[in-house]
């Protein structure tokens, strides 16, 4: 059975945003809120320190909490994996957001714009009056996902089917797909490479892997 | 800059306080008014406002939600959602306890009584559920919610009961509320010093030790000492302010819980990535107090 996945090798990651500024500008993010944003993290003590950035998001969890906890059931999770939002049956109550240990659910409760109150031309284009509100949070670009099976593509491997964050990653620290398939990249990179996964001892089963250095 | 370290969640607010605050006395009271009224206490005034602090609670939940026309979707999920069972049983503790105060029914009231006692529980289990909470999913916080609720509602039938049937025995009003008072003691203590060991963001640790003191000496301490004086004799105002202190002590540690100490999990980034041939540097975990095993990992 498929399961979407995304791999970030933290050696790659050169904490450019463009991953952040990719989706924002794909999913007409409003002010202050990134679906994909990148950490900057200091670690160890002088004079063996460490910087490093790390992209975090909707982990896509195989046991998502939010869902767990959703009265609606607004919150689902797919055959592949994939949790995503029915933006007509959320009530907005907050729950899965204080559910969520990777902070990457999203309320705004009035549409709002980066020059003031009137929108942009592109706000105004793209602004959802569905998304106001109501829970929001990285989908891994499922439309992009969905059209796969259409387009008989491979999402990880086809830029068309593949989340703009990982088609925009100047350093090719993201890589998306599926993690039971044996012959993907994100498989091999799984494979080849020690990985944690953030908060696993919460027993989440995030779907975001992060490589630290090869298997040796 | 993207936060790292654990915030404040942002998404309930006194609003939700509000909610746990009223169901929590409200289902409190609904139990020991049942209680008193096999005492001979008339239990109409004390229903009443049993069930209205449980109306407002959920009247507060209401001006928190994005999507109030959408409310009834609430009731969609009760196979796995705390809310959507809590949504259930609402409705049915409400009506049963207008109908058992309508019809003087004493089995109707303690049919709702009870409905009272699993609201209450599916209020603790809706903040054990919440993950994303290192102070809601710390073990015990059900145990605390449901003797917090408790508690108030003693509290609440001793600060009004020997004002609306003074002539109904108070003894074992005053004794369940000692008792409960101490119950609370130890379920908090015990509650704070398991997420202090077990680990958890600094600040959240940091507004519970500036709590604990105060609730103990205030919320527990004093109105356990009026209680037991009331044993030797005590009047009407005794009887109120031990009430009243205890029902405030409930209502503070729900407020803290919910809208002061709600720090979110934060990031934490198991160990740096090698450079070059290099080996892994350490990770961190940003505004956490970690447990020593784990110390290592996190900078407080």
């Amino acid at each position: 059975m498929t399961r979407y996945v995304m791999v970030v090798d933290l050696r790659r990651c050169v904490g450019c945003q463009t991953c952040t500024v990719s989706c924002r500008h794909v999913n007409a993010t409003p002010p202050g809120v990134q679906w994909r944003q990148v950490l900057d993290i200091e670690s160890g003590e002088y004079p063996d320190v460490h910087r490093t950035f790390m992209p975090v998001g909707c982990m896509h969890c195989g046991d998502p909490p939010c869902m767990q906890v959703c009265p609606s059931t607004a919150t689902y999770q797919r055959d592949d994996g994939l949790v995503g939002i029915n933006y007509e049956l959320c009530i907005g109550c907050g729950y899965c957001a204080v559910a969520c240990p990777y902070q990457a659910r999203h309320i705004v409760h009035r549409a709002h714009f980066a020059f003031g109150e009137q929108p942009t031309a592109a706000e105004a284009a793209s602004l959802d009056e569905k998304r106001i509100s109501v829970a929001t949070k990285c989908t891994f670009c499922i439309g992009r996902i969905d059209e796969s099976t259409v387009a008989g593509l491979t999402p990880g491997v086809h830029p068309e089917v593949t989340p703009a964050c990982v088609n925009s990653c100047i350093a090719e620290a993201l890589c998306f797909g599926d993690k039971n398939d044996l012959e993907s990249n994100v498989a091999k990179l799984i494979k080849e490479n020690e990985y944690f996964r953030m908060h696993e001892d919460l027993g989440t089963d995030p779907g975001m892997y992060y490589l630290s250095d090869e298997r040796k | 800059m993207s936060r790292v370290a654990p915030w404040h969640q942002a998404n309930w607010d006194y609003r939700a306080a509000g909610n746990f605050i009223g169901g929590g006395s409200g289902t409190g009271l609904l139990l020991f008014a049942s209680v008193a009224a096999t005492q001979g206490a008339p239990f109409w005034v004390t229903g009443l406002m049993a069930l209205a602090l449980v109306a407002g609670g959920l009247g507060f939940v209401s001006l928190e939600i994005g999507r109030p026309l959408r409310s009834l979707n609430v009731f969609l999920h009760p196979r796995t959602s705390w809310m959507t069972r809590e949504a259930i049983v609402a409705p049915l503790l409400l009506g049963t306890g207008l109908a058992a105060i309508l019809l003087g029914s004493m089995a109707m009231l303690w049919v709702a009584a009870l409905l009272g006692m699993l609201f209450l529980y599916c209020q603790g289990r809706i903040l054990f559920a919440s993950k994303g909470i290192p102070a809601w999913r710390q073990t015990g916080v059900v145990a605390l919610i449901m003797v917090t609720g408790l508690t108030e509602g003693a509290g609440m039938l001793a600060a009004v009961l020997p004002w609306i049937a003074p002539e109904t025995p108070l003894r074992w009003l005053l004794g369940s509320l000692f008792l409960l008072l101490l119950a609370r003691t130890v379920v908090w203590r015990s509650y704070f010093n398991r997420l202090s060991a077990s680990g958890a963001p600094g600040k959240t640790l940091a507004v519970f030790a500036r709590f604990d003191k105060l609730f103990l000496m205030v919320g527990n301490g004093l109105p356990a000492l009026l209680a037991v004086t009331l044993f030797a004799g005590g009047g009407a105002i005794t009887s109120l302010l031990a009430g009243i202190l205890a029902v405030a002590g409930g209502w503070a540690l729900k407020f803290t819980l919910i809208a002061r100490a709600a720090h979110n999990q934060g990031f934490a980034l198991l160990k740096s990535p090698v450079r070059g041939k290099g080996q892994p540097g350490s990770g961190a975990k940003p505004g956490w107090t970690l447990p020593a095993e784990d110390s290592g990992q996190g900078r407080a």
